[in-house]
């Protein structure tokens, strides 16, 4: 009963952590369809700079935060108009090169201005402290990101669902043409949209360090992780990346409370299974 | 296959004659191999600090010869390309001496290599025991996972600590680790009560907090390779009130002086057995870690730069004695002691491993308010004792 509990609560914050990590790149590669394997270098840069301004200014964690994602936006942005307008058109292959070849840029400017060491995020002393729940204690952050994991998750089912700018969205990614033909500024909801999930990226990488922790090398370790995320979730699918992150969460740490000698082979036996099954992810539209 | 050796014996012939015919103050080359980009590449840059250092401190000269570095970078783990990169740094380069390699693969590639081409090769990490016995070539200055293990299962018992669970990443050193551990804490009369293997790419540590916690050890054996999961680990330890449920840390170099500031004050009060800590009190380490500051501001000394800098010193020794007549420069070292920034130190005759003091030390704050391994008891003159 208690490893039933600790599965459970363990493999749900686990979750949560992959779903904020991964659910920027369901944004970019789920919704937008470009193959962006520069989401963890998003990831990384909000990392990075929410390190040097905990670390080097009084500005305090939530500031440093919010400013760290502004900023990853911003710069997405102006990556989206000089580069990413271009990738859009390219073939996957030839979007896949691009953007690997992004993220080493990014990797390199980094390990060049802040070192190859881990970057540390300065988080508030209570984050650090645990909870009592009466049967088993859970870290504060960890309730942090399971709040903030299912308030992303909301926000955005309601961006994309329920407002204009979300259904513009999902009419350009249909078919440009037509909408654009309708009087939408497609250039501009794709600008949107990347930074979004820039912007979601550098949120889930700051979030999440927690556990992974940021270094130069961020995006090149965890890649896999966000990749299968929403390829088992389906692409373009917010709700089912979030189930896929939850199920695979799970998974992966009922795993480790058993049979740890297996490594990580549960996670992966899953991932094969469902795409065996349901090529298109679980919640994908074909 | 057959022809690649016998090209290599011929090849190793040639440069023994071509060093022998050399002139007795020629410029004598080192090759450090290590990684310098990627993943790794902190590695490279500590021992590359670290020898400049010693070369700042001790001159360019030993015994006449003028010593040349030169640097090659490995990478990660990569037994094939690090093979290839001595072959060229001997054959190519014509360099009389080895140093360096992080990695247990990338050590052990080399061994065959500079048996055929006699050159002597100073490790400066790579930390699995049986590595040294693979080649009499092989010197090594940096320490291994039995050396600072034992120690610290001794210290543990010493304490009153009876029970044990070991949590190690299950992969070589982390196996070492374990069986090391295991053989001294039960020969004392410990229990280990449960030995888990992470797996080598787990982020998540909580499940197995839980399941240590679940079995109420006195305390936690520990040992994951330095970065990202050693800084999950200890985090995960902390934040899941393991202190508070009366379970010791016990570990090794998981409070490494280049992640030490990275894990915050969280860390403090955690206890290790060590080999070296930038925090060691004595002259000549006061004279390394203040030289390193100055010619490398923001710099942090740790076990790869004192590796590096003993390293530098035995090949100073050997080139001192001998030059590039370098086929006796083994036997120059064995046996030889000196003083280290870590303490006092010798290099065992026979294993050419170094015999050196092991610290138990806890995290601490120092007088500016940063952490450090502060050493509070020494057990003397300890040799590689996976190889015994």
């Amino acid at each position: 009963m208690a490893v039933l509990s600790g599965i459970l609560i363990d493999g749900l914050s686990y979750g949560m952590i992959l779903f904020m990590v991964s659910v920027g790149l369901s944004v970019t590669m789920g919704l937008m369809r470009v193959i962006n394997l520069a989401h963890g270098g998003f990831a990384l840069l909000g990392g990075a700079t929410a390190h040097w301004l905990t670390t080097n200014t009084d500005l305090g964690y939530y500031f440093s935060v919010i400013l760290a994602v502004l900023a990853t936006m911003i710069f997405a942005i102006a990556m989206e108009k000089i580069f990413y307008r271009k990738i859009y058109k390219f073939t996957e292959l030839q979007q896949v090169l691009a953007t690997i070849g992004i993220t080493f840029l990014m990797i390199a400017s980094v390990n060049f201005l802040l070192g190859s060491t881990i970057l540390p995020i300065r988080s508030p002393e209570f984050f650090s402290s645990s909870v009592d729940l009466g049967f088993r204690t859970l870290p504060v952050h960890r309730i942090v990101v399971i709040i903030a994991g299912m308030a992303i998750a909301l926000g955005l089912y309601i961006l994309l669902d329920k407002t204009r700018f979300g259904i513009q969205l999902r009419a350009a990614v249909d078919n440009r043409n037509m909408a654009s033909s309708l009087g939408i500024n497609t250039a501009r909801v794709y600008a949107l949209s990347f930074a979004l999930g820039a912007g979601l990226a550098a949120f889930g990488g700051i979030l999440g360090a927690e556990l992974l922790p940021i270094d130069a090398y961020y995006p090149l370790r965890y890649m896999v992780l966000f990749l299968v995320v929403v390829a088992v979730g389906g692409l373009g699918s917010i709700a089912g990346s979030f189930f896929a992150a939850i199920g695979l969460g799970i998974i992966d740490t009922a795993a480790r409370y058993i049979v740890p000698e297996y490594g990580t082979i549960f996670f992966f036996i899953a991932m094969i299974l469902v795409l065996l099954l349901r090529p298109q992810g679980l919640l994908g539209k074909k | 296959m057959k022809k690649t050796i016998k090209l290599m014996a011929g090849v190793g012939a040639i440069s023994v004659m071509m060093a022998s015919a050399a002139f007795a103050d020629h410029t004598v080359k080192v090759g450090v191999i290590a990684p310098f980009s990627g993943p790794f590449a902190i590695w490279g840059k500590q021992f590359k600090e670290a020898v400049e250092v010693y070369v700042a401190q001790n001159g360019e000269t030993a015994g006449g010869h003028t010593v040349e570095f030169i640097y090659k970078d490995s990478g990660g783990p990569n037994p094939s390309g690090t093979k290839s990169l001595a072959q060229e740094l001997i054959i190519g380069e014509k360099v009389d001496y080895l140093g360096g390699l992080v990695f247990t693969p990338n050590a052990l590639s080399v061994a065959s290599l500079i048996d055929e081409a006699q050159i002597p090769t100073v490790i400066f990490n790579a930390a699995t025991s049986s590595i040294v016995l693979q080649s009499e070539y092989f010197v090594r200055t940096s320490f291994s996972l039995w050396q600072v293990s034992v120690p610290m299962a001794e210290w543990a018992w010493e304490q009153g600590i009876k029970t044990v669970v070991i949590s190690v990443t299950d992969y070589g050193p982390g196996n070492d680790a374990q069986v090391a551990f295991t053989t001294a804490f039960e020969a004392l009369g410990g229990e280990v009560l449960d030995a888990i293997g992470m797996p080598l790419s787990t982020t998540d540590f909580a499940p197995f907090m839980q399941r240590i916690k679940d079995q109420s050890p006195d305390a936690v054996f520990a040992f994951l390779p330095a970065g990202p999961p050693t800084f999950a680990f200890v985090k995960s330890y902390n934040e899941n009130g393991m202190k508070d449920a009366g379970i010791t840390f016990l570990g090794t170099g998981e409070t490494d002086e280049t992640t030490l500031e990275a894990l915050g004050d969280a860390a403090i009060g955690l206890t290790t057995a060590y080999h070296y800590s930038a925090a060691h009190v004595s002259d000549l380490n006061q004279a390394f870690t203040s030289k390193l500051d100055e010619m490398f501001p923001g710099s942090v000394a740790n076990l790869a730069s004192v590796g590096a800098y003993d390293g530098a010193h035995i090949l100073y020794q050997m080139i001192a004695a001998v030059g590039s007549d370098r086929t006796k420069a083994v036997d120059v070292v064995r046996g030889y002691e000196w003083e280290s920034p870590r303490g006092p130190v010798s290099l065992d005759p026979d294993t050419r491993h170094i015999t050196q003091n092991v610290y138990i030390r806890r995290v601490a704050k120092d007088e500016n308010g940063n952490l450090i391994n502060e050493e509070f008891q020494t057990i003397e003159a300890v040799p590689d004792l996976g190889l015994l």
